[in-house]
């Protein structure tokens, strides 16, 4: 009996103490309900329980994103009840998500065909934004300036030029000591905007180019080591001497790859800056949809490989949030534009600004 | 709380209400709240096993209705075409899988014979006798650090290589990148111009190619291999190893006649293992093997993997192009499978032949 009761208390101890921990377990639970609760109010109370606030979702292009990014935190700054977020999740996902009305606008480099225009609700507004060059770098020790004429360039990417010393570069490249080796082609392995421009223009100057590869965001490259990104394309091209690839402008730039000099429609070699590429720009005329593609710019001046890169917009939105985007357009083309050239793109020439601020009146409210 | 630690000191916190400590009964039938914990302990264990089968068959079963239309259309010219070009509609993936099986194996052999060293060398006591060797010289061997130092060392060394697996994929990308491949352009390039009629080296180094991939590969599946086959020459009865000596074996007669063929299935089991790892991994390889569609024999030319493959394109691919990308995926998967069924019956035959 009584060792019973010493066992019926230890029990009831070891209970007890059970007990203190379960309830140590509730508090702990109890805390962390609390946390998350916290959290959810915190989150909502920073974009959602102020009536005023707007949240304006964009997703699309990387390659202007950069640029994107410092507008929309700028432009955050000086708006605090404006808050816009993008996604830089590459041309086709953009052009997808607007399609399927998961954002707010999109962006895109490759703009969006007919067909894709009509399957999105309720209509869309295309907008150029910025715009950028690509430039053809390259990697060799011995060479400073290279010149690639338009004849031969092409024919590098379709692997018809195989070596450097190959005659074709040499007339181009008087003095220069072109190295007996192999040209070692470097493309992008993701489906991307920079190839869709690159392969557009190889389409436009050389007809067996457009014949054999033709125009696509991801071209079925004859030739070449495939990387991932631009970064992935540079530094393959930075470790293997006597490599050829496509990039951005300024990327090459901030990285200080060498790039070359292209032979342009006028038979000019012109480098990539920003004033050959707002000569280029300037040699077309946009219509009407504000979407134009001039895959090989007249002009003397013009760089040959000059892209827009548009913002993809809804033609009806709610009233806050239709405020919000004329703010948002206003801000792009006026105080954006001066951050363009330092961040490597090209700000668009003032006719164009005028052209894009006229076509966001359609932009309106339900 | 210092009650409940004082009154029981054995039993954990928690452990106390699950299974109370009586001081002064060793052993008595189990309670009704015992034996029904017991029950629910065991059915949790059963149905969280089955939960992983279930989600693989529901990754399985996702993939290939996803992949479905695409089997239809595409069919078994899938698997033997070389192309792929999605603006002209073309899709094969021959080259892929070429290129998945040949990194793989490729791979697989370097760090076979490198992996399997190495767990020669950490279990046999070589490193351990030389620090013990040099210890004594200095007449430390029987200090309170010396003793254990051989030990510890070569414990540290252990560790070392299984920290290899913990290195982010992309890192051993980058490192490959910047690191292997300017590494190894000197020795290439001399192979391909002394060599170059054989089919292995007959091309250039392209940079990114089958041959970085291969020797970064094969670096990330080394802690799998010398993890698993030290476990299993440890695990080796010391008495074989003293029947070996006995017999007047070498230390190398009995590592390679006795040691090595009695641990042998262990050891294919971690090679098997790190072949399932090397067909899957995505990252590095989609870095650094070049993603060209081409079959060749040559290292030193650019390649790709199904992995790869998957990587480049998912992100921007279209709803038709996701479902061919699913049956890309689904081969992926019929590959892993089959290897590892091979290896399992393999593993079983070695078994049946060693109790014979």
């Amino acid at each position: 009996m009584s060792l019973e009761g010493v066992d019926v208390s230890n029990t009831i101890r070891v209970l007890r103490s059970g007990e203190i921990v379960i309830m140590k377990n509730r508090y702990l639970l109890a805390f962390g309900v609390l946390l998350i609760i916290a959290t959810i109010a915190c989150n909502s109370n920073s974009s959602g329980s102020d009536a005023n606030s707007v949240k304006l979702q964009g997703a699309g292009a990387s390659f202007p994103a950069p640029l994107y990014t410092k507008w929309f935190k700028d432009f955050g700054g000086a708006h605090k009840d404006v808050l816009v977020d993008y996604q830089s999740v590459g041309s086709g996902s953009g052009v997808k998500s607007v399609i399927d009305k998961t954002v707010d606008f999109g962006a895109s480099d490759a703009a969006m065909t007919d067909e894709e225009i009509s399957r999105a609700p309720g209509g869309v507004q295309l907008l150029p934004m910025t715009a950028g060059s690509i430039v053809i770098a390259y990697n060799l020790p011995d060479v400073k300036d290279l010149k690639l004429p338009r004849k031969v360039y092409p024919e590098i990417f379709l692997g018809k030029i195989k070596k450097w010393n190959d005659p074709a570069i040499a007339k181009a490249n008087p003095g220069s000591k072109l190295p007996d080796q192999p040209i070692n082609v470097v493309v992008r392995a993701d489906s991307s905007g920079t190839s869709f421009v690159f392969s557009k223009h190889l389409s436009a100057i050389s007809p067996d180019f457009d014949k054999a590869v033709g125009t696509n965001k991801m071209p079925n490259w004859p030739v070449g080591t495939k990387s991932k990104g631009n970064e992935g394309v540079t530094a393959s091209l930075m470790t293997t001497p006597g490599s050829i690839g496509y990039i951005e402008f300024g990327y090459a730039r901030s990285q200080s790859v060498p790039f070359a000099q292209l032979e342009n429609k006028a038979g000019k070699y012109v480098t990539a800056d920003t004033a050959s590429g707002q000569a280029a720009l300037a040699s077309a005329q946009l219509p009407d949809n504000l979407i134009v593609w001039n895959s090989d710019p007249e002009g003397d001046s013009a760089y040959p490989i000059v892209t827009y890169t548009w913002q993809i917009f809804y033609k009806k939105y709610d009233a806050k949030k239709a405020a919000a985007i004329q703010d948002l357009i206003k801000y792009e083309l006026n105080e954006g534009q001066k951050d363009a050239e330092a961040m490597g793109y090209i700000p668009l020439p003032a006719n164009v600004v005028a052209k894009d601020l006229s076509a966001s009146s359609t932009i309106t409210a339900q | 709380m210092s009650s409940s630690s004082s009154a029981a000191p054995q039993a954990g916190l928690g452990l106390g209400l699950v299974f109370p400590v009586r001081k002064d009964e060793i052993t008595q039938a189990p309670t009704p709240w015992q034996r029904f914990l017991d029950a629910a302990f065991r059915k949790t264990c059963y149905s969280f096993a089955w939960l992983t089968v279930a989600l693989v068959a529901f990754i399985v079963i996702r993939i290939l209705i996803a992949a479905m239309p695409a089997m239809r259309s595409l069919g078994v010219g899938f698997l033997t075409g070389r192309v792929w070009d999605a603006n002209a509609g073309n899709f094969g993936i021959l080259a892929e899988i070429w290129g998945t099986l040949y990194t793989s194996i490729l791979a697989l052999i370097v760090g076979s014979v490198f992996g399997v060293a190495a767990a020669i060398f950490l279990s046999e006591g070589f490193l351990s006798s030389t620090v013990f060797v040099l210890l004594k010289k200095l007449n430390l061997h029987l200090s309170p650090i010396g003793k254990n130092l051989p030990d510890q060392i070569e414990r540290l060394l252990k560790e070392l290589i299984e920290l290899l697996a913990a290195i982010p994929s992309v890192v051993y990308g980058l490192w490959g990148i910047f690191v292997v491949i300017p590494l190894i352009r000197p020795y290439c390039d001399w192979l391909h111009t002394k060599l170059g009629w054989m089919p292995f080296f007959s091309t250039d180094l392209s940079g990114p190619g089958v041959l970085p991939a291969v020797l970064v590969l094969s670096i990330m599946i080394l802690p799998t291999i010398t993890a698993i086959s030290r476990d299993a020459l440890v695990a080796v009865p010391p008495k074989l190893r003293m029947a070996a000596y006995g017999l007047g074996a070498t230390r190398w007669e009995s590592i390679f006649a006795v040691i090595l063929p009695t641990a042998s299935r262990g050891i294919f089991g971690g090679v098997v293992l790190a072949f399932g790892r090397a067909l899957g991994e995505t990252m590095a390889l989609a870095m650094l093997v070049g993603n060209s569609n081409q079959i060749k024999l040559s290292l030193f030319s650019p390649a790709n993997t199904l992995a790869a493959l998957l990587a480049n394109n998912f992100p921007e691919a279209g709803p038709k192009e996701v479902g061919i990308l699913m049956y890309a995926a689904l081969v992926l998967l019929a590959i892993t499978l089959a290897v590892n069924i091979v290896g399992a019956f393999i593993l079983q035959r070695a078994a049946q032949l060693q109790a014979e």
